[in-house]
């Protein structure tokens, strides 16, 4: 078995909303490893977005204790924080999140720029299946494509993880494929170690291992002894 | 209240800062035009007052003797209504431990009653006795100048003859409001007074026994003036009359025109600027808020309400804007106005100030606010109805931008991503860039035009006081002299040179357009005071012709080689035609130059002088002040030195006054753009800068990214407000250009880079407290929500 990249022990998040105590994480504990793909499933405000956040530096745990390899994740300043999420993270979101008045190549750029090792901004495309639509704005391009420069902005910097939060969310059963086929592709190529939220569960066939939640906690682990393919999905 | 009604406060309350900062530009207006216009209707009113109460005069003559029984005679020109005889003189005056000799304008007062005319504001004490030669009242400025109780004592020399006088009372005068002394260009409270004395005391004195040598006269509403001047004038002739005169060519009256009239200019100049600046804020702010709530609209719409109350409803919140902008630029208007009425009252020594109450004015500023955002809100207003439900509930599609220049150039290379996102979005929305620079260069054109009129007093006091006139003092003498007294005065101690000169009282004229002037006559070898020509330049005057001021050229309509017909109103009173040879730069009155000789061969009388210049010896001052003051021909002195100190104070004051308000409310423009330019990108793009800060941009650079479009429009903008400045600094020296004064346009670099500096100030103050939003950027919670 390969390194642990993320550790969780007891990683709790409660939120307070008037008198009322929301456990948006109850004392989960977790490892991740080095290229491994894993899904998370679960109803809405079971905690995956909350666990997501956190190990991605955009969110502090209330306790607990969470390790990035040697790094310890909790109790970090923003600045730290800022500087783990450029080095380390890559980020795709259901909402695109990209910048409608740069091109394709240049979101990617925006990243590369500043960033110690990244690849060429084509490149990156290129693993998304994206060479032929660089020069194209945001507004030029279908959601799937969009979601694609996302995740080529993502990985351009060749992160160690990329955290996806509902990915093809917005995206029809077809885009939604391609989508999830060029995660896979990165992860075969650069061996980034994928998390990715999700509702649809016939995403949990491409998975290394599938993380259900429920009430805050992760209710039960399915490993999978072997992964699909995106193109054999059908949802 | 209607659950609209609830959003709108909500609404309003979530926006605050931005509602506050459009408020306070719609209250800059507001202010502007209260404070301008207000002080000027109180001061113009208690002036007015002043001059009712006081029965100020409407015509004015001087004669050296006519006979009491002319004054039926005057009283029966048709349009006269009352007629006011006097004995005026101006004497030197010796002030104890004043070193200086000052001179004073000795006025009689009627012994049994008060004068018809011109009466007096008696300030403290009371009138001199009938007879009593010794007793004065003196105007309350020239007291105060010399700490004067009542009681205290100066002397003067009155025809010949030093005499010792007592203050008995101090008054004010609604004809002595400005007082300015013989040959000086600004007030000087103390080396000039008026003293009132009783007329048997001064007729005896001056050996004018039922003679008069000064009448006022009161017209009635619709009289003719030029025609009572003329009669005026024709039954004065015999009596050494000079040019009789309105109220135009009254100096403390002219003078305090001209200061209203700085005023006034104000109130036109300012307002327009910031209602065009409010109206595009509004715009700004209320589109973006519709283009916030399109879904809220749309769902409004599919509810069932209709276009009319969503519209009215926004309206609303611009309504609301507008009413707090009134209410803060009312009330800092007002309190600026008492202000700056109460500074220009003390200034003039009104015995009362009216302050005008002008519901009228608070309406009309009201009203353009309203329109100026009702215009700005038009934009927004049309989205509202325009937008179908339907669409209006879908996400809006994502803004299409287009390369700046062809993918081969590859701008990539050259500047950063964000450089690039910072060029599109300029590009994307030209009209409102164009407008925020619009707004950044007005705030600079304000702070030039506030600052400008240092420069330009700074060039008027370098031509008048450095080039043209380089005298130390200047004597004037009771009656014309041979010209022999300049040797007898270069003799006094510490004089270092002389040179005399001639003035003549004429009417000069060009077609119909006539003005009373005096023509100096000089030596073409004089060195103190010389003639600069609108080039700047020193010029001879040759052996024939007239030199005349630019101004007096433009009112006229005559240029170098044209002639002008010139009464001559004393002696010879002749009427001839001359050449004009030059025209000179001057910024103080309407005159007109000549040789001395030719002046003399035109008056048909031996060589005279009037007046001398002189060059003194600083050491030995003293000495030559005292040898002045016991010199009984002498009427008065006018020091150079003494003269420019006064008007670098009086300017001082007012452009100090002046240039903080200014400076203020170009802050305010200012900030009320860049705060609400930096707003509204945050709430557009929240989204984007949020995506960065997930991607690991720092808050520093996601702060730069924001700022820069804006500090790009803020730079670019900084030229475009010079010239609009120098534009409006052109508009304001245009306005004010007079016979009185007038200057010339110049603006110094330095006012320049103060203008832009406290501009960009404003502007990275309004940043830092952007900067606080950025702060508080929820990151997670703008991505998980749908643009």
């Amino acid at each position: 078995m390969t390194e642990a990249i993320f550790t969780a022990t007891a990683l709790t998040k409660t939120y307070v909303s008037g008198e009322v105590q929301v456990h948006a994480l109850n004392n989960v504990d977790l490892e991740i490893s080095e290229k491994e793909v894993v899904v998370l499933l679960g109803p809405s405000g079971s905690g995956k977005t909350t666990l997501l956040n956190i190990m991605g530096g955009l969110d502090h745990p209330t306790s607990g204790k969470l390790f990035f390899k040697d790094l310890e994740l909790t109790g970090r300043s923003d600045r730290e924080l800022t500087d783990y999420r450029r080095r380390h993270v890559g980020f795709v979101f259901q909402f695109y999140n990209i910048v409608p008045s740069l091109t394709a190549y240049e979101n990617v750029a925006l990243v590369t720029e500043i960033s110690e090792r990244p690849m060429r901004p084509d490149e990156a495309l290129a693993l998304v299946g994206l060479e032929g639509r660089m020069h194209h704005f945001p507004a030029q391009l279908s959601g799937g494509e969009q979601q694609r420069v996302a995740i080529a902005r993502a990985i351009a910097k060749r992160p160690a993880v990329l955290l996806c939060d509902e990915p093809t969310g917005a995206l029809d059963s077809k885009t939604g494929i391609k989508v999830i086929e060029a995660l896979l592709g990165v992860n075969r190529q650069l061996g980034t170690t994928t998390l990715i939220i999700t509702h649809n569960a016939s995403i949990q066939q491409v998975a290394d291992r599938v993380l259900f939640f429920a009430d805050g906690r992760i209710s039960r682990i399915q490993r999978n002894e072997t992964r699909r393919e995106a193109a054999q999905l059908v949802w | 209240m209607s659950a609209l009604d609830i959003k709108l406060f909500r609404d309003a309350r979530r926006l605050w800062t931005q509602v506050l900062a459009i408020a306070l530009v719609i209250g800059g207006g507001v202010a502007t035009l209260i404070l301008a216009v207000g002080s000027h209707r109180s001061l113009d009113e208690s002036r007015l007052a002043y001059y009712e109460r006081y029965a100020f005069a409407d015509v004015f003559a001087l004669a050296k003797r006519a006979p009491k029984a002319l004054v039926d005679q005057i009283a029966q020109i048709p349009g006269v209504t009352a007629v006011d005889a006097r004995i005026a003189r101006l004497a030197l005056v010796d002030v104890p431990g004043f070193s200086e000799p000052a001179s004073a304008q000795f006025v009689s007062l009627p012994d049994v009653g008060e004068p018809v005319l011109n009466r007096l504001y008696l300030r403290a004490g009371r009138l001199p006795e009938p007879g009593r030669a010794e007793e004065v009242v003196v105007n309350e400025s020239f007291a105060l100048a010399h700490r004067f109780g009542l009681g205290a004592g100066f002397s003067a020399i009155l025809n010949g003859r030093k005499r010792q006088l007592i203050i008995v009372g101090t008054a004010l005068s609604p004809e002595f409001i400005y007082t300015v002394g013989p040959g000086d260009l600004m007030p000087d409270d103390r080396r000039y007074g008026i003293v009132w004395m009783s007329e048997k005391a001064l007729a005896s004195v001056y050996d004018l026994d039922g003679a008069f040598s000064s009448v006022s006269v009161k017209l009635q509403r619709g009289a003719s003036e030029s025609e009572v001047v003329a009669r005026l004038d024709s039954l004065l002739d015999r009596y050494g009359g000079q040019a009789a005169h309105g109220r135009k060519d009254q100096t403390s009256h002219a003078w305090l025109d001209h200061e209203l009239d700085m005023l006034n200019n104000m109130s036109r100049t300012l307002p327009p600027i910031f209602l065009l600046v409010s109206a595009f804020l509004v715009n700004l702010t209320l589109s973006r808020l519709v283009a916030l709530e399109r879904e809220q609209i749309g769902l409004l719409k599919a509810l069932g309400y209709r276009d009319s109350s969503l519209v009215l409803h926004y309206l609303k919140f611009v309504a609301l804007v507008v009413l707090i902008g009134i209410a803060i630029g009312s009330v800092v208007g007002t309190l600026l106005g008492l202000r700056i009425t109460a500074l220009f009252g003390d200034f003039f020594h009104f015995p009362f100030l009216l302050f005008a109450r002008s519901p009228d004015l608070y309406a009309i500023a009201g009203a353009l606010s309203a329109a100026a955002a009702g215009i700005g809100a038009i934009r927004a207003l049309r989205e509202v109805v325009n937008l179908p439900p339907a669409v209006a509930m879908q996400p809006p599609a994502l803004p299409s931008f287009h390369r700046l220049v062809p993918t081969a150039l590859s701008l990539d290379r050259i500047v950063s991503q964000p450089t690039l996102m910072m060029l599109r979005n300029i590009s994307r929305h030209p009209v409102r860039a164009a407008l925020t620079a619009l707004g950044m260069a007005l705030a600079t054109a304000i702070l030039v035009v506030s600052l400008f009129t240092r420069d330009t007093m700074e060039q008027l006091i370098e031509v008048t006081y450095f080039l043209a006139d380089r005298q130390d003092a200047t004597i004037g003498f009771v009656e014309k002299r041979a010209e022999n007294v300049v040797t007898q005065v270069a003799r006094l101690p510490g004089v270092l040179a002389a040179e005399p000169f001639r003035e003549v009282p004429v009417r000069i004229r060009n077609g119909n357009v006539e003005r009373r002037i005096t023509i100096s006559g000089r030596r073409p070898e004089s060195h103190l005071r010389r003639i600069i020509d609108v080039d700047l330049q020193p010029v001879v005057l040759p052996a024939t012709g007239l030199a005349i001021s630019g101004m007096l050229g433009k009112i006229l309509g005559v240029g170098v080689g044209d002639s002008v017909e010139v009464d001559v109103l004393e002696g010879a009173r002749r009427t001839v035609s001359l050449p004009i040879v030059a025209l000179v730069e001057d910024y103080f009155g309407i005159k007109g130059m000549m040789d001395m000789e030719v002046l003399t061969r035109l008056m048909r009388e031996g060589p005279v002088v009037n007046s001398v210049n002189l060059s003194l010896d600083d050491n030995r001052r003293d000495q030559f002040y005292a040898a002045v003051k016991a010199m009984p021909t002498v009427s008065g002195m006018a020091l150079q030195r003494t003269s420019l100190a006064n008007f670098r104070k009086t300017v001082a004051l007012l452009i100090t006054t002046m240039a903080s308000i200014y400076t203020g409310l170009a802050a305010v423009i200012a900030f009320g753009v860049v705060y609400n330019n930096a707003r509204i990108s945050l709430s557009e793009r929240a989204r984007e800068l949020a995506s960065l800060r997930v991607l690991g941009f720092t808050r520093g650079e996601v702060l730069r990214i924001l700022l820069l479009e804006l500090a790009i429009l803020t730079l670019i903008a900084q030229p475009a407000g010079w010239v609009i400045g120098y534009g409006l600094a052109w508009i304001m020296k245009t306005n004010l250009a007079g016979e009185l004064m007038r200057v010339r346009l110049v603006v110094e670099h330095s006012t320049y880079v103060t203008a832009s500096a406290v501009v960009l100030l404003a502007a990275i103050a309004s940043a830092f407290i952007v900067r606080e939003r950025i702060n508080q950027l929820d990151l997670v919670a703008v991505l998980k929500t749908r643009d």
